[in-house]
């Protein structure tokens, strides 16, 4: 009886259901209680330390991270006040030579022109009196000659 | 499946052939009992060994716990919701590790090297008994959880959305976990006999590709049993508004 073979009539058969059934029940509630101890707790505990520390670290490094970007633009502007200084300091230090080489430029200028001046008043004096000089040396002279032209007559 | 023992009245295949164990009044499938525990014992082993030495840098058999861990975790976590999932995980896991080593260990084990005067060893899912016991802890794990979360309001369940669902979500009740047992029972049974009977008429190279995709439903269904179980967990502890 094939029938009554599988399906357990008295004896075995696929559908025999006897007291494997609470057993094994009892089985897989002891199984959940012992993994649970031995296995989700202690995995668990280890992934969500491990989560914490990777979480932490990240909130830490974010934080680093902000505080070096405030750094740098802290930098970045004194960088840039100090390069606005420099540049101030360059501009006034290119002024002053300029200012002080028109001086000089100017001084020098006017020492010339008047020492130029002076040399002309001196070469006018002189050839004034050469000039006088010469006239009288050439009344002399004219004397001398119409004296003589004078004497021989 | 009636005519297989008729078809090969010769065969070593033995369909319904239980070892019986005598305790007191009860009897037992002692071959059931056998290889869970056995294959108990292996899964226990792993995880001693794996939970040994724990550090932060996962090494070794840590990893694979930790990937067990973490694949339950999202699948109770999907499923039942992020406010309760951790009062389930266990049970879930468990449920998902039992199911997946008996069945892995029915098919890579070859049991049929050991005689056993009656009966034959074999994955404990391909017994109705394993199969129903489970189905039936789910059964009583979701009522549970619905009561404990929700304490008389979980019969709102039953008439969501409207009283006319109230004799289907009764009779769901039933077809629950006699779906749950008979899709393991049943795919696993078959499994096993389909690779006998290939075993048995060809000896070579054909029942490989066929003990391939036997592994392949064998995983498949621990993941279907412990997702449905979460699912119907997740439905029980769910709030309607």
């Amino acid at each position: 009886m094939p029938t009554l073979f599988l399906f357990g009539a008295s004896e075995g058969g696929l559908f025999d259901f006897d007291a494997t059934l609470p057993l094994m029940a009892v089985q897989v509630v002891l199984l959940t209680f012992i993994l649970n101890a031995l296995f989700f707790k202690p995995v668990g505990r280890v992934v969500e330390e491990r989560e914490d520390y990777v979480n932490t670290s990240r909130a830490e490094a974010k934080k680093k991270i902000a505080e070096v970007e405030l750094l740098e633009t802290e930098l970045k502007d004194q960088l840039k006040e100090a390069r606005l200084e420099a540049q101030k300091v360059i501009l006034e230090a290119e002024q002053d030579s300029e200012n002080l080489y028109k001086e000089a430029l100017a001084l020098a200028t006017s020492e010339a022109n008047a020492s130029r001046e002076k040399a002309r008043r001196e070469i006018d004096s002189q050839r004034d009196e050469a000039l006088n000089q010469l006239k009288s040396e050439a009344d002399n002279l004219g004397d001398l000659i119409i004296e003589r032209l004078l004497a021989k007559k | 499946m009636g005519f297989l023992p008729f078809v090969f009245p010769f065969a070593e295949l033995e369909v319904g052939q239980q070892l019986y164990w005598q305790i007191g009044n009860f009897r037992i499938h002692g071959q059931v009992f056998m290889t869970s525990w056995l294959l108990i014992g292996a899964l226990l082993a792993l995880v001693v060994i794996g939970t040994k030495k724990m550090e932060r840098d996962p090494r070794g058999v840590q990893n694979l716990l930790e990937f067990l861990w973490d694949y339950i975790r999202d699948l109770a976590r999907t499923q039942i919701g992020e406010k309760v999932y951790r009062d389930w995980m266990p049970f879930i896991g468990t449920l998902f590790l039992f199911i997946f080593v008996s069945n892995w260990g029915g098919a890579l084990v070859p049991w049929k090297l050991i005689k056993l005067p009656s009966g034959e060893l074999g994955a404990p899912t391909a017994d109705i008994n394993t199969t129903v016991a489970l189905a039936l802890l789910v059964s009583l794990s979701y009522f549970y959880a619905g009561l404990s979360n929700k304490g008389l309001r979980y019969f709102e369940y039953y008439v969501h959305p409207t009283p006319i669902m109230l004799p289907f979500k009764i009779v769901e009740d039933f077809t629950k976990p006699l779906s749950l047992s008979f899709r393991l029972f049943g795919n696993i049974l078959a499994d096993e006999l389909v690779v006998a009977v290939l075993v048995f008429l060809v000896p070579l190279v054909l029942p490989v590709p066929v003990m391939f995709l036997g592994l392949f439903t064998s995983a498949i269904q621990a993941l279907i049993f412990a997702t449905l179980a979460a699912y119907y967990i997740g439905e029980a502890v769910e709030e309607h508004h």
